[in-house]
């Protein structure tokens, strides 16, 4: 298969799109659809910083890459859960500050749960009894940190690596319980509705996770090839395998579902009734970010108990 | 034959085949996999010649 720029042998051919590119092409095609998605959803502009969370996969380092590249302020958050399983913190550590190491003037924040709070994200799981659902205690640590370190260092911005698939099977799985409050808040963008609470964006949001896989070899980055060993026999895994199948046998299916909810969104074709509103919100008491529970927030009750038992 | 690595498997095919054939031989997905040889991605319509050996990246994660 040939390169449909240059005619030199492709190194990916992308079905959906009817493209075969080499190494050099496809770098350059991959780094301009980035760009083409941030303006196109007014994600951010060159003046403005942004913290990029980088766990070491494939994902979230490709995109800091990209946002370096591109001359982006991007500064990167690492936040070390202390998931002990196959070594997965210390090796997606490694696997940051090899990034670092290989991009010179990139500035990393390092977050470690266990000294800041006491405890990583698997023992906070066991001892608050949520250790059947310690993927949602994980996102909300996640998502504590992230507001915290982005508004303590003035970012206009947090950049996830979330890529198509990762959208398209939060989608399916919305779609497939008719979860309406969670169709609503979809989209590339999550505006911040609070001076603590940071804007939200996803610049990948329109590349298949296979183009980001590629990117990351061809560019030479080497990141966290195993998976998480809680994520192992995960929802989004079943989903993103269902609809790889349906993409197998009609190409550009998942693209197409993902961009016809966004505009069906944006032209009120549908809609989500009541679900927009936004809560009350209060400053916790303890860490001050906002929060619609009495007193604390989400976060700092799972510390706070933990504190009050003398565990 | 041609040596086919996908995680911590590895298989035999014959030469001759097409490294999308392989890959579906094996119960994958084109769509979920990167195939490398020789240390360079190669596109599914690659034949496979006797002697080679061919790594398949899963590119899927959770999330």
């Amino acid at each position: 298969m040939k390169c449909r720029k240059c005619g030199e042998k492709a190194v990916i051919n992308m079905r959906h799109h009817k493209l075969a590119l080499c190494q050099k092409h496809y770098l350059e095609w991959f780094i301009g659809q980035v760009d083409k998605t941030i303006k196109r959803y007014r994600m951010f502009r060159k003046k403005d910083k942004i913290l990029v969370a980088v766990s070491g996969g494939k994902d979230s380092l490709s995109l800091w890459d990209v946002l370096l590249r591109l001359g982006y302020k991007a500064d990167g958050l690492y936040i070390n859960l202390g998931i002990e399983g196959g070594n997965y913190s210390d090796i997606s550590l490694e696997k940051v500050e090899k990034f670092v190491a290989q991009h010179p003037g990139a500035h990393l924040h390092i977050v470690d749960i266990k000294t800041l709070y006491g405890r990583s994200v698997p023992e906070l799981a066991r001892e608050s009894h949520r250790g059947k659902r310690i993927c949602a205690l994980c996102g909300l640590v996640k998502r504590h940190e992230m507001n915290r370190v982005a508004y303590e260092g003035g970012y206009y911005a947090i950049a996830t690596g979330h890529n198509l698939d990762d959208e398209v099977a939060v989608l399916f799985g919305n779609t497939l319980r008719w979860q309406t409050g969670y169709l609503a808040r979809q989209a590339p963008v999550l505006p911040s509705t609070h001076p603590m609470l940071a804007r939200k964006v996803k610049p990948f949001c329109r590349m298949y996770e296979r183009e980001t896989a590629a990117y990351a070899i061809l560019q030479g980055i080497d990141y966290i090839y195993e998976e998480c060993p809680y994520a192992v026999g995960s929802t989004s895994i079943l989903y993103k395998n269902l609809l790889n199948e349906l993409e197998e046998q009609s190409p550009g299916s998942k693209l197409s579902f993902y961009l016809s909810f966004l505009q069906a969104k944006e032209n009120e074709q549908i809609c989500f009734m009541g679900e927009e509103a936004s809560p009350e919100l209060h400053p916790c008491e303890k860490c001050g970010q906002p929060t619609t529970a009495p007193r604390y927030c989400a976060f700092c009750r799972v510390i706070y108990k933990l504190r009050e038992n003398g565990i | 034959m041609v040596k086919i690595i996908y995680r911590d498997k590895e298989w035999e095919v014959k030469p001759g085949i097409t490294v999308k054939k392989a890959i579906k031989e094996a119960g994958l997905l084109v769509e979920a996999v990167l195939p490398i040889k020789d240390g360079k991605l190669i596109t599914e319509d690659t034949v496979l010649k006797d002697g080679d050996v061919v790594k398949l990246i899963a590119v899927i994660s959770g999330g």
